[in-house]
């Protein structure tokens, strides 16, 4: 129990310190993690959303798969990045590996299934509303994607917060495909691996309630820019 | 000056869901002028021929022959859902969106629907999400969303049911000005004496076939089938 306190107040301690290097293992992990939400809502969403509206032949497997692919273990997707990106590998010639961008790649491909997948449902449940509707106002393929994905934002902001925290709390992909370089890769869940291995409990605990900390801080932001939206139009 | 896409000639049209056949092999007339209203009980198949009619359905066989080709009587013709479907948006916005997507520039939408806003008297609940609103004021926005797209041909699915003598008035005022203004309307309804007050002609449909069709005063004086016959007593007597 006391260890628990004592990280918290280390914690406190670390942060007003306002020490230069856990200011830069912060920023990067949000500047990796937020970069990869970006991206993975760019392609999860109208995949969700072109999932909901077509009828093709294997929908529901390719449902099915999506939502498999939900509990790909991170490892494994850090491991064959790492087979993408090394040296002699196909894209070894990006000269990726260990930079945040592998890291970038990696979270990607960790969430862009789960974004996709709670886009769908979302999707599909306004879709299941809206179809008469927007047949019978003759809109196009692509305006029903749009008007859908506008009209779904607050669950499809859901979808990314969910990405943000399978990704802000992911170790093992990042770990292979970063390395953990100080001052380079390293960020909140690789430090505290290093230290915890290291036996340097105290500080790795102090770290995990920062990451704690931003993971509440972030999501909370979000959820009070959404309310605002919500109070001028529902 | 857009086509005029009716007359409409039905031929021979089914409509068969999960190998019951709903509609058989139907024909119908639909002149350019005047108020229609499909009469008969539940389960006839009242809500099916009127989608039918948009699109909505797919015939099994026979064919919808339009005045123009198929994607110009697409285009100018509306329909207003039993239960009025809403967007997620704003009353105003939900005037404002079939007319973007027709291609009309923000402004000029913005100011339509506007103006129709004001026609349903809903100006203090204009930026509420129409998903808050009564079902009454839900009703006439619907109803007010498919008349700014100018419609050739309004069809309209139970559009009162549920809704007070007040909010039924002002639907069929509303209904009324736009026949006047020339647009041709099909609608189906329970309530007979909204079908005396409305049509001008009646399509009495029972069992998925066109029983009776005919001018609306000759329909309520003698219906010519014993069907609507009953029909018209059973109702009255509820
Ligand atoms: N998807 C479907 N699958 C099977 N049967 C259906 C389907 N949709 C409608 N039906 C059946 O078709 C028949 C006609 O339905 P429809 O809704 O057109 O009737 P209606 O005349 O509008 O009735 P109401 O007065 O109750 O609105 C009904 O018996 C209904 O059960
Ligand atoms: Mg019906």
């Amino acid at each position: 129990m006391s260890d628990i306190v004592n990280g918290m107040l280390g914690a406190f301690r670390l942060i007003f310190s306002l020490d230069a290097d856990l200011f830069e293992i912060i920023l990067l992990s949000l500047q990796v993690t937020i970069s990869a939400v970006i991206i993975a809502s760019f392609i999860g969403m109208p995949m969700g959303a072109w999932l909901a509206v077509n009828r093709f032949k294997f929908r529901r497997l390719t449902i099915a798969i999506l939502n498999a692919l939900m509990g790909l273990p991170p490892v494994v997707v850090g491991l064959i990045v790492y087979i993408f990106l090394s040296r002699s590998g196909p894209l070894g010639v990006l000269n990726l590996l260990f930079t945040p961008t592998a890291m970038i790649i990696a979270q990607v491909i960790i969430i862009t299934p789960l974004i996709a997948s709670i886009s769908h449902q979302a999707i599909r449940d306004l879709w299941a509303d809206y179809h008469d509707l927007l047949i019978s106002l003759n809109a196009t393929k692509s305006q029903r994607i749009f008007t859908l994905i506008k009209d779904s934002r607050r669950s499809l902001l859901t979808a990314s917060l969910a990405g943000f925290g399978r990704a802000i709390g992911e170790v093992g992909a990042i770990m292979i495909v970063g390395g953990n370089i100080d001052h380079l890769t390293r960020v909140l869940t690789t430090a505290i691996a290093l230290e915890t291995g290291k036996g340097e409990f105290a500080f790795a605990l102090a770290l995990g309630f920062i990451l704690i900390a931003l993971a509440i801080i972030v999501n909370l932001a979000i959820h009070s820019i959404s309310k605002t939206e919500r109070a001028s139009t529902w | 000056m857009v086509e005029q896409i009716l007359p409409l000639s039905v031929q021979g049209v089914s409509v068969k869901k999960r190998g019951k056949t709903i509609i058989s092999e139907l024909d119908l007339e639909l002149s350019k002028d005047g108020l229609t209203i499909i009469m008969g009980p539940n389960g006839a198949g009242k809500t099916t021929l009127l989608r039918l009619l948009h699109g909505l359905e797919q015939p099994r066989t026979g064919k919808l022959d339009w005045n123009t080709n198929l994607k110009t009587a697409r285009l100018n013709q509306a329909f207003v859902f039993q239960t009025p479907i809403m967007l997620r948006r704003s009353a105003l916005e939900n005037i404002i969106y079939p007319l973007t997507l027709k291609g009309a520039s923000k402004s000029e939408a913005m100011r339509e629907a506007e103006k129709w806003i004001n026609i349903i008297n809903l100006e203090q609940s204009a930026h509420l999400n129409a998903k808050l609103l009564s079902g009454g004021e839900k009703q006439k926005l619907a109803l007010a969303r498919a008349l700014a797209t100018k419609p050739q041909l309004l069809l309209l699915d139970e559009p009162t049911s549920n809704l007070d003598g007040r909010a039924t008035k002002e639907i069929e005022a509303l209904l009324n000005q736009t026949r006047k203004s020339g647009t041709r309307i099909v609608m189906t309804t329970h309530d007979i004496g909204q079908a005396k007050r409305l049509a001008d002609e009646v399509i009495f449909l029972y069992h998925g076939k066109i029983h009776e069709k005919q001018e609306a005063i000759s329909f309520f004086k003698k219906p010519s089938t014993k069907e609507a016959t009953a029909f018209l007593k059973g109702d009255i007597v509820e």
